[in-house]
């Protein structure tokens, strides 16, 4: 697999909130991380990108174990991250957070920026506007569109329609087919469990910080037993 | 003609000066702005911060002076300010490593920090009083005036004089060209705009791989020269005297929060805007009603809202006021 991230434990001073949790993603493959509130979904994000502080497990991209590179380093080497909340800069133009998402490179932006804008041609319309007065649905198209300022490999995505109308979210998980189709390792975690498993190719199912379910979207969408627990019915 | 007369008078009396306090004020809120919103707490020691640097820049300047340099009409201290700089750089990034970083680790609250902020403004103070001590300093060089009252008199025929010192150009033109420097840099560079994310959104610049501490070495150079450069101005229009750079506080954090802090172009403003509320209030405007009224309406009194020996009341009552009413500040800052 292009991604892994394998046995992950860990947690915050002391208490593991996460066991032994594995992932694993490809390149042009959508993969969600569900379960109840609670369970160590955002968590194990935070253990893959090297924020949580105690934590053991190892993490590789593309055959190479980055487990011991730094945040910053992982985000360098390909991976990039929205986060649930605060995920833009609301005081900064629309067009200087996706500079920002391009911070660590040098050279011509411009062009990605305008890669940006034909992904997301909304935000075009609206880039000398402080990221701060957009909509709801706006402003994550501007957090998706800053993470993919770096031209990343695999992207994680913490939530990405929380708190967002049926109409917006249908809207934004188009978005996301789209990126996977430039071929990009797309890992979520999602609280929408049965929208996302639609467009997912796989799905992990948590339960107290614990793998408890893993397989593909149509067998964890038709399986009875957890269309029961995590699905609503 | 006698309304052209008042409006002489004003301009000498009211506006000149609070464009040149104004100025002075602005430079100092825009350094404790950035320090807001970059390291998150207000920092009490920048009053005395101004006054380390303007010291710094005093003794420069006499031992250019006692070398013979000059700048003919315009004050040495221009010269010996890239040294003050240097010097309070220094001095900040010190106290940054050896006193600020320790609670910025321990992720402190903002109250703590402004204690120990209190700390270093006591040690900044009682340092200043060792080198230079307490007492007046002029350093002033170079031409007084521009245009003198009595200069303009004969030039214009008018019967009021204006007067245009120096240092009131210098200081209203330093401010422009400094301030201007400032926001094309955090607008139009790419480390700029990294620090206006970094006081944005810290956790999502740290995602994007914007490094904190550059940031925050970044923001006391600035600071520092913000602190010089405004500290120097107004020792150059008034004079050096320690307590004065203690006393300015008030009128520098009223125009931080009038601004809205955190908000470095509020600041800006809000300088000018307490310059001018406290120069307006405290003016004594006979002279200029004597002009425009009919002689029977002249006034008999000295028609002053407040003597100006509680010139710093009216920025504490600013103060109070925008906190009770609009507690982000006229332009949007973050609520304190």
């Amino acid at each position: 697999m292009y991604f892994s991230a394998k046995n992950l434990t860990g947690g915050y001073g002391g208490v593991n909130i996460i066991e032994d949790c594995s992932f694993e993603v490809d390149q042009g493959e959508i993969v969600s991380i569900l379960g109840p509130n609670g369970a160590g979904k955002s968590t194990a994000m935070k253990a893959i990108l090297g924020i949580l502080n105690n934590s053991s497990g190892e993490v590789s991209l593309n055959g190479q174990d980055i487990t011991k590179l730094k945040t910053q380093d992982r985000i360098k080497s390909g991976i990039s991250f929205v986060p649930q909340t605060n995920n833009i800069f609301t005081e900064l133009t629309v067009q200087e957070n996706l500079e920002m998402g391009a911070f660590l490179f040098d050279g011509d932006i411009n062009k990605r920026i305008n890669e940006m804008y034909t992904l997301f041609p909304i935000i075009k319309e609206k880039k000398d506007q402080s990221a701060g007065e957009l909509s709801g649905g706006q402003r994550q198209q501007v957090a998706l569109a800053r993470a993919l300022m770096t031209n990343p490999k695999v992207l994680m995505l913490d939530e990405p329609t929380a708190g967002v109308s049926p109409i917006v979210m249908d809207e934004i998980f188009q978005h996301i087919l789209n990126i996977k189709k430039q071929n990009i390792a797309v890992l979520m975690v999602e609280q929408n469990a049965r929208q996302a498993l639609e467009i997912s190719d796989r799905g992990y199912i948590l339960v107290t910080g614990k793998n408890a379910y893993e397989g593909n979207g149509d067998y964890l969408l038709n399986d009875s037993e957890i269309r029961k627990s995590f699905l609503g019915g | 003609m006698d309304f052209i007369n008042s409006i002489v008078l004003l301009c000498n009396f009211l506006i000149i000066p609070a464009l040149t306090y104004g100025s002075q004020l602005a430079l100092g809120a825009i350094g404790v702005t950035l320090i807001y919103g970059v390291l998150r707490f207000a920092n009490f020691a920048y009053g005395d911060l101004m006054a380390f640097a303007t010291m710094s820049v005093i003794l420069v300047t006499w031992y250019l002076q006692s070398i013979g340099v000059n700048l003919g009409v315009l004050p040495t201290a221009l010269i010996a300010l890239p040294f003050g700089i240097i010097a309070t750089i220094a001095i900040s990034l010190f106290f940054d490593k050896t006193v600020f970083k320790y609670y910025r680790e321990k992720k402190s609250d903002p109250v703590i920090l402004i204690v120990v902020s209190l700390g270093v403004m006591f040690i900044l103070n009682a340092l200043v009083r060792i080198i230079i001590g307490p007492g007046d300093v002029v350093f002033m060089d170079g031409a007084r005036f521009i245009i003198k009252a009595r200069e303009f008199k004969d030039l214009t025929g008018f019967d009021e004089g204006l007067a245009l010192k120096s240092t009131q150009l210098i200081t209203f033109l330093t401010t422009i060209a400094t301030a201007s420097l400032l926001f094309y840099f955090l607008n139009k560079t790419k480390t700029g705009k990294s620090m206006r994310a970094y006081s944005d959104n810290e956790d999502l610049a740290l995602l994007s791989g914007i490094d904190p501490n550059k940031i925050i070495t970044l923001t006391w150079v600035l600071v520092s020269i913000l602190a010089t450069v405004a500290g120097t101005l107004y020792g150059l229009d008034k004079s050096f005297k320690p307590l004065a750079y203690w006393n300015n506080l008030l009128p520098i954090f009223a125009a931080t929060i009038v601004g809205g802090i955190g908000n470095p172009l509020g600041a800006f403003y809000g300088g000018f805007v307490i310059a001018f509320t406290e120069i307006a209030l405290t003016y004594a405007y006979k002279k200029f009603f004597v002009y425009i009224l009919p002689e029977h309406l002249e006034p008999n009194s000295l028609v002053q809202y407040i003597s100006t020996d509680y010139k710093f009341a009216i920025s504490f009552a600013i103060l109070v006021i925008v906190l009770i009413y609009r507690p982000n500040g006229i332009f949007k800052g973050k609520v304190i």
